[in-house]
């Protein structure tokens, strides 16, 4: 089965020694992670009591999370496996554009995703006006079909990416022999392509299905009632507005119990994912050429071109005009955002690299449990977290008075599994490929780090500070749970503004909290990929 | 000056590999036998990249078996990462000095003249990216020279080099190790490469290291493994 064991280099000790630094200081990453996700855990089950049971609401909102996380995740990838394909054996102009595209919505704040739906399948949205035009009613989004349809635009293209690589990852040679024995669309189809889809959908679908149950923003803007209650929203809903703890300690246990089984289940499909995978040279291929298959695969890449882009398109039309003249909440809301991602993604880097230097020392076994650790923070959902931090404070502070330095905790804790993902690998390999080296000329501690190690590692960590920062900007979870009506980040204010019904002001917010998240990003990025000169 | 393997076990998975043999100083040697058959685990075991299971490494009488890789009386030229691509070729070869780079002005001299001595002449401040494979390796050489340990061993840094090059690398090992009287020890699967600068060979083979040989004898009258591994 291969799965995340792969990052892992076998490695005698003799070439990469756990010394203390390296301990003290993966532990401490450790420690404060599981602090975090399991510790406050603790905290919440200990303030259960569990005799109230669980009410018919209770059970709505198990039975509504996960049909939806079911529905998404399907629909996500019966669409993603065509399009990954299309997109694998075609060469068309803007097919890089396209695929570089698909990376995007992992970056982009959820709420401005829903905007941008909101603005095409909404009640006086695109699609709508099309269809009152012709005397047809217009579409009704709240409730499932729109928590659904926001997680599919999410998550398809997430989809995509991840069955793309599986197409990429099969040898070139391959399509040359089955060129060679004159193979049709459809043989080829079984011989090489299911097998490959087999291994790659059950780790895609476990991941989207996760990303799902968690996932706060879309059910919060385009959920609610009694029909379309998440427990992520639920949990909100009683701590914000019925102010009981018991009742969200219990709707926390469930979601802890169900992000957890998920995680564990999910840990043994995924495959490791590389973020900054390039892929951009499709091998050539020769099959797909009967006429059918031609426009069957020009259709669907268009179609999932308008699906995706359109409700981007639409924020930044929408969103320009009113850049000039927002509302005056907007900018201490930005500053938050700043003081908040910042910090958060600095944190989580630097958490992520103490942990991944703890991992490639230690001997394999226990470097494989430490990383699934790291993995399963994915499964840590920011409101079990948030319950958790709030109860533990609640006794000797005023947790609202606390809201951004438990903003900027939690946010660093979801940031890290990404992190993680991104550092360990690039760790791993400067140490294979130098690691020897370094030790054969004693080069060690800070030395070894800054000749040898750093300059190998630090595109990634550019990469990873940029992708946390970017999350933590676009983030609208837990800030939403603590915030005092006078204080604000700005995908909050910009729901705020929605929820006012102020769209062209949330449009215009949103134009600059994408712009902000994308400076942020390529800030970091580009700092990790500039030239370094060793003096 | 003697390297002696005194009932060295090496195991990797389910593989092992027993060598008892004494090495005399000054004295080419080549490692000699099919792939996957321990050769290059033998050459770690003496560098410090792999411990031994059961026995001792001796340089002299010394036992330096739990010695850190960098104060063993060698140096071992790698496959292939040899360089690090983000530092300048001198840089490369300072750390040959100074492993921290904290080079002084005299130092730098001393690397100009190294590099000199391989052909390299003013190269210094390129990046090994815009060196060719054959001259990055002569970078490395050109760092062995400045470490200037008692023991020279070669893991097949010429394997990717076309035949005329890599004799003309084995040509300038061969020359600075004599000049600097020191011992070479080289894995190869080549017996054309063993005949073109060492005296003397160790056949790996079986699982075992077997005693050094005359190179030219054990070649002209191979015994059964190596006659088999040959093809002769």
């Amino acid at each position: 089965m291969p799965s995340l064991q792969r990052a892992v280099a076998p490695m005698t000790n003799a070439q990469n020694p756990i010394t203390l630094f390296k301990l003290t200081t993966g532990g401490f990453a450790l420690i404060l992670l599981l602090i975090l996700t399991l510790g406050t855990v603790i905290a919440v089950g200990t303030a259960t009591t569990f005799e109230r049971g669980l009410t018919p609401s209770d059970w709505a909102a198990i039975r509504f999370t996960l049909i939806q996380a079911i529905t998404s995740a399907t629909l996500s990838i019966l669409i993603a496996v065509p399009t990954a394909r299309a997109l694998a054996r075609r060469k068309f102009r803007g097919r890089q554009i396209m695929v570089s595209l698909l990376g995007a919505p992992f970056i982009l704040p959820a709420i401005v995703a829903v905007l941008g739906i909101v603005s095409i399948w909404g009640r006086s949205g695109l699609i709508s006006d099309g269809l009152k035009s012709i005397g047809a009613e217009p579409l009704n989004i709240y409730g499932f079909t729109g928590v659904v349809l926001a997680h599919v635009f999410f998550n398809l293209p997430l989809a995509t990416r991840l069955i793309l690589q599986g197409w990429l990852a099969i040898p070139s040679e391959h399509f040359r022999l089955c060129a060679q024995l004159g193979l049709s669309t459809s043989e080829l189809n079984r011989q090489l392509e299911r097998p490959m889809l087999r291994s790659t959908i059950p780790g895609a679908f476990l991941l989207i299905f996760l990303l799902c149950i968690t996932s706060f923003a879309v059910a919060l803007a385009l959920g609610g009632g009694p029909k379309a209650t998440t427990v992520e929203l639920a949990i909100y809903q009683a701590l914000r507005f019925d102010f009981d703890l018991s009742k969200a300690a219990i709707l926390a246990m469930i979601q802890f119990y169900l992000c957890t089984v998920t995680a564990l289940i999910t840990l043994r499909f995924a495959r490791p994912t590389d973020f900054a995978l390039g892929l951009d040279h499709p091998p050539r291929r020769w099959d797909g050429t009967e006429r059918h298959t031609r426009i069957f695969d020009a259709t669907l890449l268009t179609a999932v071109a308008f699906f995706l882009f359109a409700p981007l398109i639409s924020v930044i039309l929408r969103g320009l005009p009113p850049l000039m003249s927002l509302p005056h909440q907007v900018w201490p809301a930005l500053l938050n955002s700043l003081t908040i991602a910042i910090p958060a993604a600095l944190i989580a880097t630097t958490l992520a690299t103490a942990l991944a230097a703890l991992i490639t020392a230690l001997p394999k076994r226990t470097a494989t449990f430490v990383e699934s650790i790291g993995f399963l923070a994915l499964a840590a959902s920011p409101f079990v977290i948030g319950t958790g931090l709030f109860i533990l404070i609640n006794p000797y502070f005023d947790p609202f008075k606390l809201a951004l330095p438990i903003t900027v905790a939690v946010n660093a804790t979801m940031s890290l599994p990404f992190a993680l993902r991104i550092i360990l690998p690039a760790l791993t390999r400067a140490q294979q490929n130098y690691g020897r080296l370094g030790a054969s000329l004693g080069m060690t501690g800070f030395t070894l780090f800054r000749l040898a190690i750093w300059p190998r590692i630090k595109r990634s960590l550019g990469f990873a500070t940029g992708l946390s920062a970017a999350l933590s900007m676009g983030d609208l979870g837990v800030i939403a749970l603590f915030a005092p009506p006078d204080f604000a980040t700005l995908p909050l204010t910009m729901y705020r503004l929605m929820a006012a019904y102020k769209m062209d002001a949330a449009a215009g917010t949103a134009l600059l909290l994408v712009a902000t998240s994308l400076a942020l990003f390529w800030a970091f990025d580009r700092g990790g990929r500039l030239d370094h000169h060793i003096r | 000056m003697t390297i002696t393997f005194d009932n060295v076990t090496l195991s990797q998975g389910d593989f092992t590999l027993t060598a008892d043999l004494s090495v005399e100083e000054g004295h080419k040697i080549a490692l000699l036998g099919p792939s996957g058959g321990g050769k290059s685990t033998l050459l770690s075991a003496l560098a410090g990249f792999k411990d031994p299971d059961a026995g001792r490494i001796l340089w002299n009488s010394d036992d330096i078996t739990d010695i850190a890789p960098a104060k063993r009386p060698v140096t071992l030229l790698f496959q292939d990462h040899n360089l690090f691509p983000h530092l300048t070729v001198a840089q490369n070869i300072g750390l040959g000095i100074r492993p921290n780079l904290r080079l002084s002005a005299p130092e730098h001299q001393i690397i100009e003249d190294a590099l000199g001595r391989v052909g390299l002449k003013g190269q210094g401040p390129k990046r090994p990216s815009q060196l060719s494979g054959g001259q990055q390796q002569r970078v490395a050489i050109a760092r062995a020279l400045l470490r200037d340990k008692p023991i020279l061993l070669l893991d097949e840094p010429f394997a990717a080099l076309g035949p005329a090059l890599k004799h003309e690398m084995l040509d300038l090992v061969a020359e600075i190790v004599d000049a600097a009287k020191a011992t070479l020890i080289m894995v190869t699967h080549q017996p054309e490469d063993a005949l073109w600068i060492t005296d003397q060979t160790v056949l790996v083979a079986d699982g075992m290291a077997h005693p050094p040989k005359d190179t030219v004898e054990l070649l002209d009258n191979p015994p059964e493994v190596l006659r088999a591994y040959l093809g002769t």
